[in-house]
């Protein structure tokens, strides 16, 4: 939570998924340095599977949003779409050749870049949606 | 009725705070209406990004300021 309505890096938010495998530690990995880096602050995907709503209102209302799967299984996919939360910036690392698989010493190339895709992928994400049209953004 | 605007007290949560307040007047509903400012308060429900606002224990908005329309709809909900 930001409780300072305008902190640098606030409007991009970043979920992992976060699995027990490579790709989904270097979901997890990635998040964490593009959050110390400034580009945006990681937030609890667990919220949104809870469906909390204040996890799932959050999602639905930040204006950028990167969402890393370690695989094609997509789960953070399916917490989006059980918590009626609209997909946007969606990421798998498997698709950028990295093979999935147990060992969990991370490759330092291979989180370079997730977390390339991740910027990328989030410039080209479109903005959150606001079906009522007139509310304005905290940092506008 | 119970609304909570979160917000550690910039511009946007003010605005947040009044439009609430001129919705909850033009509905003329019984709600109170309760200020939450300590960040540590607002962490606990679970939001990115303030303003946010809290009707009767349900987030309806984070981050933004709502309409006066969406704060009446909210309230029309509740009821």
């Amino acid at each position: 939570m930001s409780s300072e309505c305008c902190a640098q890096g606030s409007s991009t938010m970043i979920l992992s998924c976060s699995g027990g495998s490579n790709v989904g530690q270097l979901s997890n990995r990635a998040a964490v340095e593009l959050t110390r880096e400034g580009f945006g602050r990681m937030f609890c995907l667990a919220g949104i599977g809870g469906e909390l709503s204040g996890f799932v209102q959050s999602a639905k209302d930040v204006s950028g949003l990167v969402v890393i799967d370690g695989c094609s299984v997509g789960c953070a996919k399916a917490i989006f779409e059980k918590a009626g939360v609209p997909l946007r910036g969606y990421l798998v690392i498997t698709d950028l050749g990295i093979e999935k698989n147990k060992n969990f010493d991370l490759v330092e190339e291979e989180i370079e870049r997730v977390k390339n895709a991740a910027r990328e992928t989030a410039s080209t994400s479109p903005a959150g949606t606001d079906p009522s049209g007139g509310a304005s953004s905290c940092c506008a | 009725m119970d609304i909570k605007v979160l917000g550690p007290g910039c511009a946007k949560c003010k605005q947040t705070e009044k439009v609430v307040a001129e919705a909850v007047a033009e509905t003329g509903v019984d709600a109170h209406i309760e200020k939450v400012g300590n960040p540590l308060d607002i962490a606990k429900f679970g939001i990115f990004a303030t303003p946010g606002v809290v009707v009767d224990g349900k987030v309806k908005i984070s981050g933004k300021v709502p309409t006066i329309d969406q704060v009446k709809t909210w309230i029309s909900e509740a009821n």
